[in-house]
């Protein structure tokens, strides 16, 4: 199916930018420099704040027009707006999680003299990870079926093909969106699948 | 008599406006065992855990084996230690807690290996070998793949104290390790401590409630009340000839 290959595309780098974005962003929220954390927390707001599909209009026509900021493609606007906006989300997991481990394990680790950063890649960040996994599953999923927007900002994706079938034969309508339908799902399985094991993989060894 | 290699100078510590220690004034000698006893507030803990670098003074100077705990000198004037020096001064601490603490994304060798590795840059065969001896030595040869969570509450805290010893520490710092443990785990824990005290070489400071243990292996009991040092002297002084009411009262509910 055409279009299928924009949907990839774009959903390969959404997750890829995404999750940098969220572990960046996360990593600055917990600094203690204060104008890097408030100044992520203004990012973290704003783009958790407004709706996604504005921001991919943001991103497409509005900062071109305002501001003569070009992105060079529509690509290029709706990988950056998916991944922030997702990045925005998940990178509140990043430092919720973080956060979440308990205080006892950086006390042991300051026993153990190690320094702030050995402690971090060591013993925090390794147990926060487990706890992220199973939430940035769903959160890959999610972002799957956000891609299915980028056709509103004229991105030729798997909806915008279905779409454009679809006016060229009326008759065909509910069987062109059930094969939308199979298709998102179809991608959506293994990475429900990954969930899963992501899921498993978090519950080994963790404390109890 | 030789030099201290812990000295606690006028040292106080408040939260808020609670003042846990007033005052303390106290030397640990190379290899000494103390015993800390005191009810439960008296700001036991908080006394080591200064020494651990887990809570800074208010006010007062802690100086460890000639050096000052948690002031540096810069520019001629004392400020407040960095985390470089707090790192350069602890190194000779070990500390072994109530929790364990132990990382549960290890297994036990791992928790015992990583530090020597990571922090005193010992290759990893050595650091390796000598962890599985520690473990050996505190009965857990058999677990080195396990981890944390597969272990009984005795286990774990035999392998926080393995991985503590494999550092090497000069000082080494119990806070309650048996209170959170099942009566019947609590004895093999203190068999551990016992045979680390009778090795001789380490100072060891005991947070404890366990009254009977702590006189037997103790070379001086501190009873710790209302944020001073209230009594302090070897066993028997302590025990059997002081005093000293509050003491006696405390005593007597341990005896009951």
């Amino acid at each position: 199916m055409r279009g299928m290959g924009i949907t990839l595309t774009v959903l390969g780098g959404s997750i890829i930018l995404g999750y940098l974005m969220a572990f960046i962003a996360g990593f600055c929220r917990l600094s203690n420099n204060t104008f890097i954390r408030k100044f992520t927390g203004f990012y973290v707001e704003i783009f958790r704040g407004t709706s996604l599909i504005v921001q991919l209009f943001w991103f497409s026509y509005a900062l071109p027009m305002l501001f003569g900021i070009e992105l060079g493609s529509d690509l290029v606007a709706g990988i950056l707006a998916i991944s922030l906006n997702y990045g925005a989300y998940m990178s509140e997991i990043v430092r919720g999680s973080i956060l979440s481990v308990s205080n006892g394990q950086t006390e042991a680790g300051i026993a153990l003299n190690l320094t702030p950063f050995q402690r971090m890649r060591y013993v925090i960040f390794p147990q926060a990870l487990r706890m992220m996994l199973p939430e940035f599953g769903n959160y890959l999923i999610q972002m799957l079926k956000a891609t299915s927007l980028i056709s509103l900002i004229g991105m030729t994706d798997v909806l915008y093909y279905g779409n454009l079938l679809r006016s060229s034969n009326l008759a065909i309508e509910s069987t062109v969106y059930l094969f939308i339908l199979i298709f998102f799902f179809i991608i959506a399985l293994p990475l429900i699948f990954l969930t899963r094991k992501l899921e498993e993989i978090s519950k080994k060894g963790v404390e109890t | 008599m030789s030099k201290p290699i812990v000295t606690y100078d006028e040292v106080t510590k408040s939260f808020g406006d609670v003042e846990v220690l007033k005052g303390i004034n106290l030397d640990i000698m190379p290899s000494e065992k103390v015993a800390v006893i005191g009810p439960s507030g008296s700001g036991k803990t908080t006394l080591i855990r200064m020494l651990m670098t887990l809570e800074q003074p208010t006010d007062g100077a802690i100086i460890v084996d000639g050096e000052n705990l948690w002031q540096m000198e810069e520019k001629g004037r004392l400020v407040d230690a960095d985390e470089k020096h707090l790192s350069k001064v602890r190194g000779d601490i070990g500390m072994v807690f109530q929790h364990f603490n132990l990382f549960p994304h290890m297994t036990i060798l791992e928790n015992c290996m990583m530090a020597p590795v990571q922090v005193q840059k010992e290759d990893k065969k050595s650091a390796r070998k000598r962890s599985i001896e520690m473990l050996e030595k505190v009965g857990l040869g058999d677990k080195l793949d396990n981890f944390p969570n597969q272990l009984s509450g005795g286990q774990k805290q035999r392998v926080a104290m393995a991985r503590a010893l494999v550092m090497r520490p000069k000082i080494m710092l119990f806070d309650e390790v048996t209170s959170a443990l099942d009566p019947e785990l609590v004895e093999e824990v203190l068999e551990v401590i016992r045979d680390i005290a009778l090795e001789g070489e380490m100072a060891m400071v005991l947070v404890t409630h366990e009254m009977e243990f702590a006189l037997d292996i103790a070379d001086r009991v501190l009873f710790l009340d209302d944020g001073v040092i209230a009594e302090s002297g070897t066993p028997s002084e302590v025990i059997e000839h002081s005093q000293n009411e509050r003491l006696q009262s405390f005593l007597r509910r341990f005896r009951s």
